[in-house]
């Protein structure tokens, strides 16, 4: 291998109020190589891709390009320089299309700064087609789901067909045959010669894509090396300080009688004849590819939106579900999918976004009680181990992985009877991960019914007691914990293997 | 893994002097009291009690309707037809008296109206979903327009004493207290306290913050939007029952341009226009900052457009102030 670094950090520092989110931390990039930055929720891997893109200016240190040293100061900068990166949370426009957004800010010009639409649109499509996207280049952002937005901003970081490219949980909001696609992209990418960061919170992405590996621990570089000297339980315990069972403790749990039935629910163009029975102390998993119309199925169930056929019962009487308000009444929550937009209010602290859904909890005389609103907010915050300053910081100010256990610590405030989680590890450091598995498990033997939409196969695999499979918004298998294997979850999720639903 | 967080999370932020200092009420203290000096140096009768409530008088009836507009805002909706809403009740309310309603008539018609056409405002926006600047500037030629066409070019006067005591008496003789700036005060008590101690309140600031995630919380958007465009027709219809009697009089012009020093109350009070955040406290002493400098400047005779022109200037000094001692304390350039 020739050894020569094309990016190297040194000595990098970046404090925030009450936090050092980075203390002198160095790595080097390497041409041709993918390097996977590890670290646990809020060690201050987002923080560096942020540095690197000229969003943030570190308070000390330096940044060689190849061998020149750089100082961004903007995104521009730093693309200028050969860095492109897709952010953790994407930020994009939702009233332009998909082109405009790949190529905003290096539109392609025609004489007179004219944008050359076709070109644009052109490469726009050729790009898409490289991440295997199913829409075009001329659809509005705003039609499509938070993982086909994701797509968008892969090709976005690949339009600018740079050296050296930064990927901040590219896989989070992905199901498995995305991924695949996205991990052809990379091996192209560095057959090219281009080196690649790429931070990723699921080992088995690390172990098949990454070449070397960084690990900081609370804003410290405490390892790196090759991954092939490497494994992952060496790895965990680097990352966390102490070692961490992996896998999923699923616990033994009497299965009760239904609580929720769901029978023939449809919309005109999400889902179509979806039907379910959901009992007491059951995790009930789905799984499918993206767009198979999960999301939609349960955003009906909790009012976000209107189903237009179909009956569900709750407890054997038929429910009749026509606002958010309603579900929450019945005992439904539901985390959703996407944080940023639906799952959090971002200027709100830690402890207004927990007791956002329970409101009604901490009021006395239609008074709020500041102090039973942070006594749930310790207890659920302290159980999940949100990292903060204080109880009080804003959302905006959290590391991703923190801000989705707030998300979940809301829900699981409302003390709900059926507790829907759409991919609700997404972005959770593996410790924590563990943690948010081991209580699922002891609020499902308290007896709370789960409906767990996962497109990581070994988290639904490891926790669910039955596995729904969705394709183009209709149940096309079942399979009881016994039955499912990975190859015969994802051939159904493909449409392979057309079996009715039973 | 279940034991204790192995993170030290305290419960509140370390409070720091700066932000204090920074925080747009007491910048807002500092105006006021730099109002009222700079009034009592420029007129030896802006000291009088008499004077002085007098002056409420002329701001009570607007500083009604932006505690309406003030929620209005937060969750990132305007109404611009309050104006024409006062227009209009004040037509009904000439009209019933016309044809010899009492006081006890006159009131209920004057809210009813105020609220049928924030009604009105709230269906087009909440239900039908169309956005309130738009919706607002079509029925505030709406409303006022109806009024104009039914009215012509006449006055109507014929009010009953009971009914111009509303507007022109006290409710305490000393201090001179009117009933219309005691019925502010009550309701800016009600609205500091909804706002900031219910979790009505706790909604509306996350209405304005993020209206998906608000209603992915189980907070009804929609209906909480409906309702205040209600609330704000229906203080629209106080303000009305106030004008109407204190000048004892309607006439098509009543009113006219209201609407947006209402909106400059709301927004020198620090609510941001984007929504989700501000004060009710800060609207209130933005009221009382515009009021007692109109009132002052108009004691020595300054000409109304001057004092416009004035008060253009104290929002957008004042709103820009913060940012740039936000931008020197971080040393960066300031333009
Ligand atoms: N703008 C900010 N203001 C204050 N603190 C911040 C800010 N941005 C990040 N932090 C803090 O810096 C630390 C590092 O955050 P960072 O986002 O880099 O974590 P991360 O390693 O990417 O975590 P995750 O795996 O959850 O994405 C966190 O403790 C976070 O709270
Ligand atoms: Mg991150």
């Amino acid at each position: 291998m020739v050894d020569e670094p094309i990016l190297r950090l040194d000595h990098v520092t970046k404090q925030f109020p009450g936090v050092r989110a980075l203390h002198d931390v160095h790595m080097a990039l390497y041409p041709g190589q993918v390097t996977a930055l590890l670290g646990e929720n809020g060690a201050g891997k987002s923080t560096i891709v942020k540095i690197l893109t000229g969003i943030y200016r570190p308070d000390a240190g330096a940044i060689h390009i190849g061998g020149k040293l750089q100082s961004f100061s903007s995104p521009r900068d730093a693309w200028r320089s050969g860095v492109s990166a897709i952010h953790q949370e994407t930020v994009m426009f939702d009233d332009l299309t998909v082109a405009e957004n790949i190529f905003m800010g290096h539109m392609p010009l025609r004489s007179g700064k004219r944008i050359d639409w076709q070109l644009m649109n052109a490469r726009a499509a050729e790009l898409l087609k490289s991440v295997d996207a199913d829409f075009g280049s001329e659809v509005l952002l705003k039609r499509l789901g938070v993982a086909q937005k994701h797509l968008v901003e892969i090709a976005r970081a690949l339009s600018h067909d740079s050296r050296i490219v930064i990927m901040d949980e590219p896989t989070s909001a992905l199901s498995a045959r995305e991924i695949s696609d996205l991990f052809l992209i990379i091996a192209q990418l560095k057959a090219e010669g281009r080196a690649i960061l790429f931070i990723s919170h699921k080992f088995d992405e690390i172990f098949r894509v990454a070449d070397r590996w960084v690990c900081l621990r609370d804003g410290e570089h405490v390892g790196e090396g090759l991954i092939k000297d490497v494994e992952p339980r060496g790895l965990v315990k680097l990352m966390v300080g102490r070692p961490i069972d992996q896998v999923f403790p699923k616990k033994k749990i009497e299965i009760g009688e239904p609580v929720l039935e769901v029978v023939g629910l449809s919309n005109p163009t999400e889902f179509a004849d979806v039907s379910f029975t959901l009992h007491k102390g059951e995790i009930l998993g789905f799984y499918g590819l993206v767009g198979a119309g999960r999301s939609e199925t349960m955003q009906a169930l909790f009012g976000v939106s209107k189903a237009t056929a179909g009956v569900v019962k709750l407890n054997g009487k038929t429910l009749a579900i026509s606002s958010t308000a309603d579900a929450i009444v019945s005992g439904i929550a539901y985390v959703p999918e996407d944080r940023q937009v639906q799952g959090t209010v971002l200027p709100f602290g830690i402890r207004e976004n927990t007791t956002l859904a329970s409101l009604h909890q901490h009021t006395d005389k239609g008074i709020l009680s500041r102090v039973s609103e942070q006594k749930i907010t310790r207890k659920l915050g302290g159980r999940l181990s949100v990292k903060a300053a204080h109880w009080e910081q804003r959302l905006n100010e959290l590391s991703g992985g923190n801000q989705q256990k707030v998300v979940i610590a809301k829900w699981l405030a409302t003390s709900p009877k059926i507790l829907i989680l759409d991919e609700p590890t997404k972005g959770i450091d593996v410790g924590s991960k563990a943690a948010v598995h081991e209580f699922m498990g002891e609020l499902a033997s308290e007896g709370l019914a789960v409906i767990l939409i996962s497109s990581e196969l070994p988290e639904i695999m490891g926790m669910a007691d039955r596995i729904m499979v969705m394709h183009e918004g209709r149940i096309v298998k079942n399979f009881t914990r016994a039955e499912a294997t990975a190859e015969a979850i994802v051939t159904a999720a493909t449409g392979g293997g057309h079996h009715a639903a039973a | 893994m279940s034991g204790p967080s192995r993170y030290d999370v305290a419960d509140r932020a370390p409070r720091t002097l700066i932000d204090f200092m920074l925080r747009w009420e007491t910048i807002l203290i500092g105006l006021l009291i730099a109002v009222v000096i700079g009034n009592t140096i420029i007129s030896p009768y802006f000291l009088d009690i008499y004077n002085l409530s007098d002056a409420t008088f002329n701001f009570s009836e607007k500083a009604i309707i932006a505690l309406g507009m003030t929620l209005l805002i937060l969750v990132r909706d305007i109404d611009l037809s309050v104006a024409a809403i006062i227009a209009l009740a004040s037509l009904a309310m000439g009209l019933a008296a016309d044809a010899g309603a009492g006081t006890g008539l006159l009131i209920p018609i004057g809210l009813g109206v105020g609220a049928i056409c924030g009604a009105f405002n709230g269906l087009l926006v909440a239900r039908i979903g169309l956005p309130s600047i738009v919706v607002t500037i079509g029925t505030m030629s709406l409303f006022r327009g109806l009024a104009q066409v039914i009215l012509g070019d006449q006055a109507i006067t014929k009010y009953p004493a009971a009914f111009q005591t509303l507007g022109q008496g006290y409710l305490i003789k000393w201090p001179p207290i009117p009933y219309s700036f005691a019925l502010f005060l009550v309701l800016a008590a009600i609205f500091t306290f909804v706002l900031h101690k219910t979790a009505f309140g706790r909604k509306l600031f996350a209405m304005g913050n993020n209206p998906i995630a608000a209603q992915f919380s189980g907070i009804p958007v929609n209906r909480i939007r409906f309702w205040l465009f209600v609330l704000t027709g229906l203080l629209a219809g106080v303000a009305a029952i106030l004008l109407t009697a204190r000048i004892g009089s309607t006439r098509p012009n009543i009113a006219l341009g209201w609407e947006l020093e209402v909106i400059t109350a709301v927004i020198l009070g620090g609510v941001s226009i984007a929504g989700g955040a501000g004060t009710i406290p800060g609207v209130v002493l933005a009221v009382f900052i515009l009021g007692l400098a109109t009132f002052g400047l108009s004691l020595v005779n300054v000409p109304g457009i001057v004092i416009s022109v004035l008060l253009g200037l104290l929002l957008i000094v004042s709103i820009a102030m913060p940012i740039v001692v936000r931008r020197l304390l971080k040393g960066k350039p300031v333009v």
